[in-house]
């Protein structure tokens, strides 16, 4: 038990969300890291680009997980849907247009996104988590089948959580969109329960709730596992299911989490001195 | 024949499929139930079942029966283990943190056993008395395939005696439809569970080893059916032995139908059923509304 943020309003996420953020100095690093591995690390661009992609995935599950508080297994759909979409229209030679492509490439994923999130969203727990997971394994099959297949249903539902639901989809659309340009090509792994299950390691190693958790999340993960899944496959494997037992276990809030609570003990310290 | 599709091998090959199903989820509905518990880890005991079973027959030169038996023991021990270390904790935690947690040991597992054994299939070799085929009267099959739905069926019966008729039985059922009430009229929650996570286990082992010359055995198992174990689970409804049975059945059959004769769009079709099922009634098939 990490005790962090055990009340709900103590939840930075909450927190976050009852004030106007303020931009603060040191909220430019991250861009200005982007930029400066630009120059600096020139023969890394395809990886760079991967962590890009990851960080803008981690944000849309982190949107729907975070900030929504929808457990979710499904949502390398929308990754996929977005990643198919600019792959066909491409292969087709309908649309080739990059940026365009993008939009909808996050429009197609908004599209499921509120088609399924209508639906399903009327349920929680576990009913819910096995929803988007048979959702994301139709889809799997479906594309496998190079078929598709859409449906709807009416019913009341939570409108907010839905529209969070649907931007969430939206941005994990374009994140996919953007992996099928950087890759030139699309297969099933982009919906599959291993990209799910990654992405949401990546939110929840760097903190889920928070604005920068999926960016630190992604960072470390990425630079980890572009290093050490090539030396050790199996070990990297390994490495990863020990991590998700111990933030399971002990830091139930991630990277950031411990942060903010050295940042607590520390200004505690300040202010007893 | 009927049809020209015969109706007589497509039932006995999909309860066949469906007898392995149920072996393996039952534990998992039981354990969702009585706990809460997000075990996402649940086909993972059965595939390190299946290995021990494998591996007794093997290098220890055990019979099929004794080997069934030694791993069903060990996954079970080891699971009272596992529960009480780490599994307790996670108890009252958020569904989040039980579906980290439980993946997390599905990757050390996938990892542990293919640095242990290696990333191929490990086959399993059927003692003489169980290969060939056996005259039933109106036809004849394969003579595993009866075996299994012969053994899944005693089993099923079994676990729902004891479920309806033994003291244990009736906790577990009190302790699933009201844990607070049956903690206040005296029941040990806590070794309900451990008791209740390792016969799950057990049993989930037993299937790892009975299903391997079906749904093979190699280190990508336990998310490879993850899917197919959890609908079977969330089709039959939380903690009920019957309805855990007659889901299993269900789609063990229609899987086998489908599959047969339409190996395209077999699955997508299970998995949509699954949908609709799911949201017309969220407890399942056969589960009671909450």
């Amino acid at each position: 038990m990490s005790g962090v943020a055990s009340r709900p309003t103590e939840h930075p996420a909450a927190l976050a969300l009852a004030h106007r953020h303020r931009l603060r100095v040191w909220e430019a690093t991250p861009w200005l890291i982007a930029l400066a591995v630009y120059f600096a690390f020139p023969t890394y661009l395809a990886f760079a680009t991967e962590v890009l992609i990851t960080i803008l995935f981690a944000i849309s599950l982190d949107l729907a997980l975070g900030y929504a508080g929808i457990v979710t297994l499904g949502h390398a759909v929308f990754f996929g849907v977005g990643a198919y979409t600019v792959g066909i229209l491409a292969k087709q030679g309908l649309w080739s247009e990059p940026i365009t492509g993008l939009i909808l490439a996050g429009g197609a994923a908004a599209l499921i996104g509120l088609a399924s999130g209508r639906v399903l969203l009327r349920t929680s727990g576990l009913t819910l988590l096995m929803l988007t997971l048979c959702t994301m394994a139709l889809f799997e099959e479906a594309a496998n089948m190079a078929a598709e297949l859409t449906g709807g249903f009416d019913g009341p539902v939570n409108t907010r959580l839905v529209t969070c639901y649907v931007i969430s989809a939206a941005i994990a659309g374009i994140a996919g969109g953007l992996w099928a340009q950087a890759n030139a090509y699309v297969n099933l792994s982009t919906l599959s329960l291993d990209r799910a299950a990654t992405v949401l390691i990546i939110l929840v190693l760097g903190g889920h709730g928070r604005l920068y958790g999926a960016f630190v999340g992604a960072l470390a993960y990425m630079t980890l596992s572009h290093f050490l899944s090539q030396l050790y496959p199996t070990a990297w494997q390994l490495g990863l299911g020990l991590l998700l037992v111990i933030i399971a276990l002990f830091a139930r809030n991630g990277i950031c989490g411990l942060g903010e609570t050295l940042l607590r003990r520390i200004n505690r310290k300040a202010a007893a001195s | 024949m009927i049809f020209g599709i015969d109706v007589a091998s497509m039932a006995l090959g999909g309860m066949a499929a469906g007898m392995i199903l149920f072996i393996v989820s039952v534990g998992l509905s039981v354990t969702m139930g009585l706990m809460g518990f997000v075990n996402l880890a649940h086909g993972a005991f059965a595939m390190v079942g299946g290995y021990v079973i494998v591996h007794a027959m093997k290098s220890w030169g055990l019979p099929f029966v004794p080997a069934l038996a030694t791993g069903c023991l060990i996954i079970a021990a080891a699971s009272i283990v596992l529960e009480r270390l780490l599994y307790t904790r996670l108890y009252r935690a958020p569904e989040l943190d039980q579906v980290l947690f439980t993946i997390g040991l599905v990757f050390i597992t996938i990892a542990a056993v293919t640095v242990l054994v290696g990333p191929e299939n490990q086959p399993l070799t059927l003692p003489s008395w169980l290969q060939g085929q056996v005259d039933l009267g109106f036809t004849t099959y394969r003579t595993y395939s009866i075996a299994l739905i012969v053994v899944g069926s005693a089993l099923a019966l079994g676990l729902w005696l004891g479920f309806e008729r033994t003291r244990l039985g009736a906790q577990i059922r009190a302790t699933v439809d009201n844990r607070r009430m049956a903690e206040a009229v005296g029941i040990n929650i806590d070794r309900l569970f451990t008791l209740t996570f390792a016969v799950g286990s057990g049993i989930a082992a037993l299937g790892g080893g009975l299903g391997a010359e079906f749904l093979g055995l190699d280190p990508q198992y336990p998310l490879k059916y993850l899917v197919y174990f959890l609908i079977v689970v969330a089709v039959g409804g939380l903690g009920r032995i019957a309805g855990v049975f007659c889901a299993a059945l269900l789609i063990g059959v229609l899987d086998f139908v489908l599959k047969k004769y339409l190996p395209q769009g077999g699955t997508l079709f299970i998995y949509a059923l699954t949908i609709l099922l799911l949201l017309w009634r969220p407890q399942g098939l056969f589960g009671k509304a909450s």
